[in-house]
């Protein structure tokens, strides 16, 4: 226990060390093309309207607004780095890729009459599913046989040269040296394309160079990505298109929400206005609200399996109690006078509940909607990863198996896309709809 | 119509750490229909615990009051109340505020269109009819919320410090508003005010009251607010009796303040 502790906070340290090192690159990358960016600007007409006259702005929240500049530059800055990372065409080659085409190295054997001779070794190291065509091997002037090895790049490959050797199977016969460097069981030798290790049998383990960009199984570049979203969109994957997944996925989170909505609006509302049903429902709802969605899949899977059933019935719960909280806080935020007023002008019940507190209550409700949906949108795709016919969490599941990371990517940044999406539309519809909001 | 009579009422505050606020203690008043009451009084002395009873959003712990031989026992339509602020309603136009009260009553929407249109002009709103509410300065939203209230006809207007938050300027076109509006409706109207002079223009009748216990203090009849309905309000204040009078109310109510202070600091 103890120990484990210790290793949490070890693994802890490390990752803030990791951490901090690639933020102060992105921070880097973000005050230099500030500074490149005002060097340019300047000179340029300065920003207009109120803001541009205030004089205090560092710490005058509304004063700042976000640079469309920046949002762009941090975007694509993002893309390079992916780039780079990647050894992608479109990046500079900051980063040395893997070897590939043709290497030589020379070994030296010794044969069991203690007789030493040379011969060459041509490693072809090429892309998966490439076919590199393979140097033809001239005769041998020795008894030490020239070998062509092909290896993917990035991979290794065992080599025993000795195996076509002539008396390479006696006892005896060994390498002694690569390229005139000596080497011994467990040793590694550079050769012009990689380096190569002696096993304890005196196999070559040959090694060409990886590079330092990253391979596309972890993490493939963004053209290969972007190919692969066109593939996709063209044929879909497992014969579901893409924007199927993502219609499927849309379409739990839109009717989850909406019964959602449609239950916990009125939930909020009773609890807001009458006692007993606040009683009544608020251990409940201060139950639920803290225990995440995702934690009731395992029991909704077991009551209403994996069907569509199921995951509506997640969604459903994971909105109603962000809605029926927003909609309580909506009726108590009702200024007093408003209510006062009402029923000083005539209002009954009913028209209080319907003139003013649904509509004063509106602001708090596009909140809650707003986090609903967000929510909702991250559930439905965790749920898909557990299990689905159909959906954007379920495309990346099974590409994930098949290490298809490119179409793992694709997916996540549509599932990001459309999350941003979905809360812009809110804001939109927000700013269209009660536009007398935090102005009362 | 008839008048509101305040019989015999007093308000006790039970505070939750188990302690007591007299708020009011026995208030006798008999308001007689069409005058025009003004009350002040130091912070605390009960002036909005009392509009609030008279407008019948609390129930006096004793005591009951009632409008000609209706007993006050909830919000009415008769009793008509204006605000200070943050009363109004934001999702509404200037012109669905001011037809709230009709509107609740099952008025035809004509006949609501004819009301508003009327009271728009009298508070000189009528351009601002289809303009939302926070897009009018707060001394316009002030004329809507008394437009508002008077749409519904109430037999009783009760002012809860309406024009506090307006600037100088501002506030005093609008107190000869409320005096126009008074002579010519010939409603009843009790206006709370923080302000002597206010207080002086807008009262035939002028009420001081006096904390701990709430209570009247001192009554006043004068004649500004009759004068006051016809004429220039800056004429008002030069009047003969205005200064004098105006002294003072200050210094009743700036020895009743240090008195709280001097109980305080005690
Ligand atoms: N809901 C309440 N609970 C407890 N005490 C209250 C409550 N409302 C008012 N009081 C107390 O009753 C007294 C009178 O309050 P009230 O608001 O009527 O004063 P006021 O004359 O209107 O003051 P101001 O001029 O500052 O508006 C105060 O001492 C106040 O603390
Ligand atoms: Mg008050």
């Amino acid at each position: 226990m103890l120990e484990e502790v210790g290793e949490l906070i070890v693994t802890t340290l490390w990752m803030a060390i990791g951490i901090t090192g690639i933020f102060l690159l992105y921070v880097a990358i973000a005050a230099s093309c500030a500074f490149v960016a005002k060097l340019i600007l300047q000179g340029r007409k300065k920003e207009e309207g109120f803001n541009s006259l205030k004089t205090v702005t560092f710490g005058d929240e509304s004063s700042v607004s976000a640079n469309r500049l920046a949002s762009v530059l941090g975007v694509i800055a993002i893309f390079l780095l992916w780039g780079i990372a990647t050894g992608s065409k479109f990046a500079p080659p900051i980063l040395p890729g893997p070897h590939q085409g043709v290497a030589t190295f020379e070994y030296t054997a010794v044969n069991a009459a203690g007789q030493s001779d040379t011969g060459t070794v041509f490693v072809h190291t090429h892309e998966e599913g490439d076919t590199p065509t393979l140097t033809e091997i001239g005769a041998a002037d020795g008894f030490a046989v020239d070998d062509v090895v092909q290896v993917k790049v990035r991979r290794s490959k065992l080599l025993k040269a000795q195996n076509n050797d002539e008396g390479g199977k006696e006892d005896g016969f060994r390498v002694t040296h690569i390229n005139s460097q000596p080497i011994e069981a467990d040793q590694t030798v550079d050769y012009d394309g990689g380096s190569l290790k002696m096993t304890k049998k005196g196999s070559l383990s040959i090694a060409p160079y990886p590079g330092m960009t990253m391979e596309a199984l972890y993490l493939p570049p963004p053209e290969q990505v972007w190919s692969t979203f066109l593939d996709l969109n063209a044929n879909g994957y497992q014969n579901v298109g893409l924007w199927e997944n993502v219609f499927w996925s849309l379409s739990r989170v839109v009717i989850g929400f909406a019964l959602g909505a449609l239950f916990g609006i009125p939930l909020g509302f009773a609890m807001g206005l009458n006692g007993w049903l606040r009683g009544w429902f608020d251990p409940l709802v201060e139950f639920m609200r803290p225990v995440p969605p995702l934690a009731l899949i395992p029991l909704i899977i077991i009551w209403f399996g994996i069907w569509e059933q199921g995951k509506i019935s997640l969604l459903f719960l994971a909105s109603l109690w962000i809605m029926t909280i927003a909609a309580r806080a909506g009726v108590s935020g009702v200024n007093i006078s408003k209510v006062h007023a009402a029923y000083s002008l005539g209002a009954s019940k009913s028209q209080l509940l319907r003139k003013v507190i649904l509509p004063n209550s509106l602001p708090e409700i596009f909140t809650g909607a707003r986090v609903a949906m967000g929510v909702c949108w991250g559930t439905v795709v965790a749920a898909e990863l557990v299990a689905a016919e159909k959906g954007a969490g379920k495309m990346i599941i099974a590409a994930s198996k098949f290490q298809l990371t490119d179409i793992v990517i694709v997916g996540i940044i549509i599932i990001g896309i459309i999350g941003y999406g979905i809360d812009i539309l809110m804001r939109k519809a927000e700013n269209r709809l009660i536009p007398w909001k935090g102005k009362g | 119509m008839s008048g509101l009579i305040i019989d015999d009422i007093s308000m006790t505050f039970q505070l939750p750490g188990g302690g007591s606020v007299e708020a009011l203690k026995n208030i006798n008043l008999d308001i007689k229909e069409g005058e025009l009451m003004s009350v002040l009084g130091p912070s605390g002395c009960g002036k909005t615990t009392l509009l609030n009873i008279l407008a019948g959003f609390l129930a006096p712990t004793s005591g009951h009051s009632r409008l000609g031989e209706d007993v006050v026992t909830g919000p009415h339509p008769a009793r008509g109340m204006v605000f200070q602020k943050g009363a109004l309603f934001e999702w509404m136009s200037v012109s669905d505020n001011i037809g709230f009260g009709p509107k609740m009553k099952g008025t035809p929407q004509a006949e609501i269109d004819k009301i508003v249109e009327e009271l728009l002009d009298i508070v000189g709103l009528q351009e601002f009819s289809k303009k939302m509410i926070y897009e009018l300065s707060g001394g316009m939203q002030q004329r809507v919320a008394l437009a508002r209230c008077l749409a519904n006809e109430p037999d009783v207007v009760l002012m809860d410090e309406p024009l506090g938050a307006l600037d100088a300027l501002t506030r005093e076109k609008m107190q000869a508003l409320v005096l126009k509006l008074w002579k010519e409706t010939g409603k009843t109207i009790i206006l709370i005010t923080h302000s002597v002079e206010e207080a002086l223009l807008l009262g035939e009748r002028l009420l001081v009251m006096a904390p701990r216990p709430g209570r009247v203090h001192k009554e006043y009849r004068l004649p500004f607010a009759e004068i006051g309905a016809g004429a220039d309000l800056r004429e008002v204040k030069k009047h003969p009796d205005f200064g004098p009078k105006r002294d003072e109310i200050l210094n009743m109510i700036w020895d009743m303040e240090e008195e709280i202070m001097g109980r305080k600091e005690g």
